[in-house]
C-alpha cells in the first residue's frame, strides 16, 4: 500500500458530546463542545489527556458506540467518506470489517469458541479462507506467548493477562486502514508490551493510520509520532 | 457520501415495515413501527413483558393481521410484495420455504407425535422433496449441526430434554434454507448451560448461512450476542433503536437507560 502523508483518513469536526443521565435526576455530563481533530494516512498519534476527560469516549463515538449527540466523524471508507454520526448500523458494520480496528484490554467472550477461531474471526468475516485466518491467528497467539494448548480452548477460564492478549491478537489479525488503540499496553510485562508495540509499529509501517491511548509515556514515544491533547477547557 | 461506499451494502431490504401496529379490540398492542431489514442483519427486539415485541413478531411474521400499517418482503425475484396483499396459499408457502418461526415454546414449533427424523423431514417433504433416502440423509446432517446424536433420529421429541427439543426445533426450521429467521424468546425457559450452548450454535449458523433474523428476547445478554441492531420497546412503541452495542453502551432514552443499568453482575 502505498502512503501519502497529510491524507486525511479520519476527519472530526463539530463533535459534541453530553450524556444525559435520566434515572440521575437527570444530570448531563458535557464531554466534547465542538471538538475538530483530523488524522493522516500511516501516522501514529497519541492521545492525551488527564484522566476522565474522555478519551476512551472520543475513540467510542469515533467507532459508533457512542452517539454524537452534533457534528460530523467522516471517515475514508472503500474510496470515499462515510460520516460514522450519522450512518446506518449497516454501514457502521461494513465500516467496522473493512476500515476501522478498535483494540481494547478487554475481551468480550463467546461462550464456548475456542480461541483461536475468536482470532480468526475477523479475517473470515472478511472473507478469507480459513486456513489463512487460522496461519495468522496461530502466528499472533505465538508472538503473545499464548499457550498452544489454550488455543482449541474457550478464553472464558484464561486469566486476565491471557485474555487481553487474546484480544491484542484479534484486533491485529486483520489489518485496518485505521486502528482505535485504547490501552492495549497496560498491565502487560515487559516482553509482551514490546510485542504489542512492534505489532503497532507494523501495522503504521503497513499503511495503517493509528490513534490511541497509552498510559506510558515510554510506550508514547516508541509508537506515536505526534499527540493530540484533549483538555478539559478544550473537551468542556 | 460518495456512491462508491454506498454500492458496497446492500441496497434492498429483505423486509419492511411501516407504521404497523395491532390492536386486540380497543388495547393497542404495538403501534407505529417502521424499519427496514437487509441481508443478513439480526435484529433484535427488547423490551419488559407486554411491550408488545411477540405482537410485533407476530405481524412481520404473517401470523396477525396488522390493524395498520404494512409489511412488506422482498419474494426471491426480488420484488417487494405487501403481506397483506398476499393470498393465503402464497403466505403459507413462503412461511414454509423462505420464513423460518422458532417458538419459545419448542412444543409450538414441532409434532410430538412424530420422530425428530420426521419432523425435519417435513419440511423438505412439504417443498416437494420425495426421494427418502435424501430426506434422511438431510435429516441426519441437521441433526448433527444442532449437535443431536444421529441415534436419537426415531426417537419421538417428548422423549428429549428442553434444550435439544429447542435444538430441534432450530434443526427443523432450518432445514429448507430459509432467507428469514423470526425468533421468540428462542432460549427462554432453559438452564444457563443450555442457553450458552444454543446461543452459540444460533450464533454460528446465522453468521455461517447468512440468514437475516428478527429475534425477540427480554435477555440483553442473548440480544448483544446475536443481533447487529436492536430495537428497544415500551409500552407498544419503538422508542429507539440502533447498532446493538451503541444502544446498550450509550442508551439514549430513560426507559432504555433503565433496561441497561438493571442488568445484574455476575
Amino acid at each position: 500500500m502505498s502512503v501519502d502523508a497529510n491524507t486525511p483518513v479520519l476527519r472530526v469536526s463539530g463533535l459534541t458530546k453530553t450524556f444525559c443521565l435520566h434515572l440521575q435526576d437527570e444530570a448531563r455530563i458535557p464531554v466534547f463542545d465542538a471538538l475538530g481533530f483530523t488524522l493522516n494516512a500511516g501516522e501514529a498519534v497519541a492521545l492525551n489527556g488527564p484522566s476522565g476527560v474522555g478519551k476512551s469516549s472520543f475513540l467510542k463515538l469515533v467507532y459508533g458506540t457512542y452517539l454524537a449527540a452534533a457534528g460530523e466523524i467522516a471517515v475514508m471508507h472503500r474510496g470515499g467518506w462515510v460520516d460514522i454520526a450519522n450512518a446506518e448500523p449497516r454501514q457502521v458494520l461494513d465500516i467496522r470489517r473493512e476500515t476501522l480496528g478498535y483494540v481494547t484490554q478487554f475481551l468480550r467472550v463467546i461462550p464456548r469458541v475456542p480461541t483461536l477461531d475468536i482470532v480468526a474471526e475477523p479475517l473470515i468475516e472478511r472473507g478469507e479462507s480459513e486456513e489463512a485466518a487460522r496461519a495468522r491467528a496461530r502466528d499472533l497467539l505465538n508472538r503473545l506467548n499464548i499457550p498452544e494448548t489454550l488455543w482449541s480452548l474457550s478464553p472464558l477460564t484464561f486469566s486476565g493477562g491471557e485474555q487481553q492478549r487474546v484480544n491484542i491478537a484479534r484486533g491485529f489479525a486483520a489489518s485496518f486502514p485505521i486502528m482505535l488503540l485504547d490501552e492495549p499496553t497496560a498491565s502487560l510485562d515487559a516482553v509482551n508490551r514490546q510485542t504489542v508495540i512492534d505489532l503497532i509499529g507494523e501495522a503504521v509501517a503497513a499503511g495503517s493510520a493509528v490513534i490511541g491511548i497509552f498510559h506510558s509515556k515510554a510506550d508514547r514515544e516508541q509508537i506515536a509520532s505526534r499527540a493530540f491533547e484533549l483538555t478539559p477547557a478544550l473537551a468542556a | 457520501m460518495s456512491a462508491l461506499a454506498a454500492e458496497t451494502v446492500e441496497m434492498t431490504p429483505i423486509l419492511a415495515a411501516r407504521g404497523v401496529g395491532h390492536a386486540y379490540g380497543d388495547f393497542l398492542a404495538c403501534r407505529d413501527v417502521s424499519f427496514d431489514l437487509y441481508p443478513g442483519e439480526v435484529l433484535g427486539i427488547v423490551g419488559e413483558s407486554g411491550s408488545g415485541k411477540t405482537t410485533l413478531l407476530k405481524c412481520l411474521s404473517g401470523h396477525l393481521e396488522p390493524t395498520e400499517g404494512e409489511v412488506g418482503f422482498a419474494v426471491r425475484d426480488g420484488e417487494m410484495r405487501l403481506l397483506g396483499e398476499m393470498g393465503e396459499p402464497e403466505r403459507r408457502a413462503l412461511a414454509r420455504t423462505d420464513w423460518a418461526f422458532v417458538h419459545q415454546n419448542p412444543r409450538d414449533g414441532l409434532r410430538m407425535s412424530v420422530s425428530a427424523g420426521a419432523n425435519i423431514g417435513e419440511r423438505l417433504m412439504a417443498n416437494g422433496h420425495r426421494h427418502y433416502g435424501n430426506i434422511r440423509e438431510a435429516a441426519l446432517e441437521w441433526l448433527a449441526k444442532v449437535e443431536i446424536d444421529a441415534e436419537r433420529i426415531d426417537d419421538l421429541p417428548r422423549t428429549f430434554s428442553g434444550g435439544m427439543q429447542q435444538r430441534l426445533q432450530i434443526a427443523r426450521n432450518l432445514v429448507t434454507g430459509p432467507r428469514l429467521v423470526f425468533m421468540d424468546e428462542p432460549t427462554g425457559g432453559l438452564d444457563v448451560s443450555v442457553q450458552a450452548r444454543l446461543l452459540d450454535l444460533l450464533r454460528g449458523l446465522v453468521q455461517r448461512l447468512g440468514l437475516s433474523a428478527i429475534v425477540v428476547t427480554h435477555d440483553l445478554a442473548v440480544a448483544r450476542l446475536l443481533s447487529t441492531r436492536l430495537m428497544v420497546m415500551q409500552g407498544g412503541r419503538v422508542i429507539e433503536a440502533g447498532l446493538t452495542d451503541q444502544v446498550l453502551e450509550d442508551p439514549q432514552a430513560p426507559y432504555s437507560q433503565l433496561l441497561v443499568s438493571s442488568v445484574l453482575q455476575v
